[in-house]
């Protein structure tokens, strides 16, 4: 049987077979893991159960239950003054991964050209080129803490380019913007007419200052596609509820993809979700806290057995640097998975700039960290 | 420095080198930062939560709740009346509560017997004591915060994007 050329010349995973050797293994120490390690807020799973024991298991308008749209309204206004009317300006979306699916088909023509950082995370470049765009990868620098800056993304905008995707704080990098930056970088997308899809689900994992959506920039609201999403702030990751917030002309025509395509978010993870934002702030502020103290504790360990690691301002990923090893990034992934039992994403998973580095995921108990960078620490003398 | 607390709480054994890169302070401060706390009485002191139910050889002490309605002294209030209950090594909680009787305690025994007679015999013929009613523990689920079944680990693959 003939496959479609589209996804036959789609790149594999270049790590696929690493992910296998993981998985393969017993007794390893992961901080290879994309979220977090605590379990969903009780009082959210006991409103799901709930639910299901009323009976609410159908499906809910295309665009998601209005309940949860009026909440996430609500929820922006309150927290960052911004506006998006609940009827016309959201849709409720199976996680940020279909939304940016969605975003990418509703405004992309074939040939279209997108930017798209590197590193970023992985499914950004593929799904570009699955809705015919011809992706265009920035080559962001570790000496710019892999920071798209403004000189940089003047090198990479000429004619035709139609979009970018940003993302912060940033998986891998840990990554974020101020909004000073954020200022700089959002007159060159005014200047530039630009469509930015900015992907936040980590805005409330920010951990040095306050986070600034994109959208409440000037000139930035009619040309942002706003993702966000459950998974991260509340540790949701398994419901598969995330939103998307644009001009009403965008979300309408995501909502015609969405409806064909998934019809709905699944009923029980929207009412898991009104409840998140009715009554979890609480348990969110406790799960950041405890990632802060992991944070300092990890980057700090990690300088201190010799990788360089940089401060990262929010997520809960490090990407230290490996290049004083002189192993490459999926080498070094290997033989610290086969001698040391601990398994880490190689930098190169997430673009060819993430060489020489390898994402770190602190979402693990502290006693995880503690042993694992113990491990590291042992690796390294061993390496030399 | 509160947020030491919040660590220790959580884990006893967390060492001060390892709280002071939790909160990037110097080691020397935590250090002083908990002998003020423990010289103040504030870290009362360390222990360990132990499960003896999944301990099956293991000979199982009883605990009960016991109600004590108690008349408060004049110049003392509660304090000097609980202070006679709780000095008993076998009473291991005492509170004073507002509602239809005054101090709730958990009191340890070997068994029912040694339970009952501690009420009967020590504790009911306390001056000042007019009634006590005793409620035995059958099982803890939850104790001070820690859930004491073992859950389920939280199965994430083991590497994801």
């Amino acid at each position: 049987m003939k496959i479609s050329r589209v996804i036959e010349n789609m790149k594999p995973s270049g790590i696929r077979e690493f992910f296998d050797l993981v998985i393969g293994m017993k007794d390893v120490i992961s901080l290879g893991v994309g979220e977090p390690d605590f379990v969903t807020p009780w009082n959210i799973c006991e409103s799901a159960i709930f639910s299901l024991e009323k009976g609410y298991t159908s499906y809910t308008s295309n665009k998601g239950l209005y309940e949860l749209r009026l909440a996430i309204s609500k929820h922006l206004k309150n927290k960052y003054a911004l506006s998006y009317n609940p009827d016309h300006n959201i849709l409720i979306t199976t996680g940020v991964s279909e939304a940016v699916d969605l975003a990418l088909r509703a405004i992309l023509n074939r040939g279209d050209k997108i930017l798209i950082p590197d590193p970023s995370y992985v499914s950004y470049e593929p799904v570009s080129e699955m809705a015919g765009g011809k992706t265009i990868l920035v080559k962001t620098s570790e000496t710019d803490n892999f920071k798209l800056t403004p000189r940089l993304l003047k090198k990479y905008i000429s004619k035709g380019v139609k979009a970018i995707i940003l993302n912060y704080p940033n998986n891998p990098t840990g990554v974020s913007y101020s909004r000073k930056e954020l200022l700089a970088l959002s007159k060159i997308f005014v200047d530039n007419n630009l469509i930015v899809i900015s992907d936040e689900i980590y805005d409330e994992l920010t951990y040095d200052f306050s986070h600034t959506p994109l959208a409440t920039l000037p000139g930035m609201k009619q040309r942002t596609i706003y993702l966000n999403g459950f998974s991260k702030a509340f540790a949701m990751t398994g419901w598969r509820v995330g939103y998307a917030c644009g001009p009403e002309e965008i979300i309408n025509a995501m909502t015609k993809i969405h409806q064909y395509t998934m019809l709905c978010s699944p009923i029980m993870g929207q009412l898991g979700a009104i409840e998140a934002l009715r009554g979890s702030s609480g348990s969110v502020l406790e799960m950041k806290r405890e990632y802060k103290r992991r944070r300092e504790f990890i980057v700090s360990r990690l300088n201190e057995i010799g990788l360089y690691c940089a401060m990262p301002e929010g997520t809960f990923y490090v990407f230290p640097s490996i290049k004083n090893t002189g192993m490459n990034s999926v080498e070094f992934a290997k033989s610290l998975l086969y001698k040391e039992k601990v398994a880490v994403v190689p930098g190169t998973a997430f673009g060819s700039q993430g060489e020489n580095h390898i994402r770190i995921a602190y979402a693990s108990s502290m006693d995880n960290l503690k042993e694992a960078t113990e491990r590291i620490g042992h690796f390294l003398k061993n390496a030399h | 420095m509160k947020e030491i607390l919040e660590i220790l709480e959580k884990d006893a054994r967390t060492t001060p080198e390892e709280i002071a890169k939790m909160l990037k302070k110097g080691v020397g401060a935590i250090k002083s930062a908990i002998k003020k706390y423990e010289k103040e009485g504030v870290i009362v002191k360390y222990k360990t939560v132990v499960n003896r139910d999944i301990l099956k050889d293991d000979v199982q002490k009883v605990r009960a709740l016991i109600e004590v309605r108690v008349a408060p002294q004049r110049g003392h209030g509660f304090d000097h009346i609980a202070e006679r209950i709780y000095r008993f090594p076998e009473v291991k909680s005492c509170y004073l509560l507002s509602g239809s009787y005054d101090l709730l305690l958990v009191v340890e025994g070997r068994d029912i017997q040694e339970v009952s007679s501690f009420v009967s015999e020590r504790l009911a013929t306390i001056d000042n004591v007019n009634s006590t009613v005793t409620h035995f523990i059958l099982k803890r689920y939850k104790a001070d915060g820690d859930i004491l079944k073992r859950i389920e680990k939280n199965n994430r693959i083991a590497i994801s994007f």
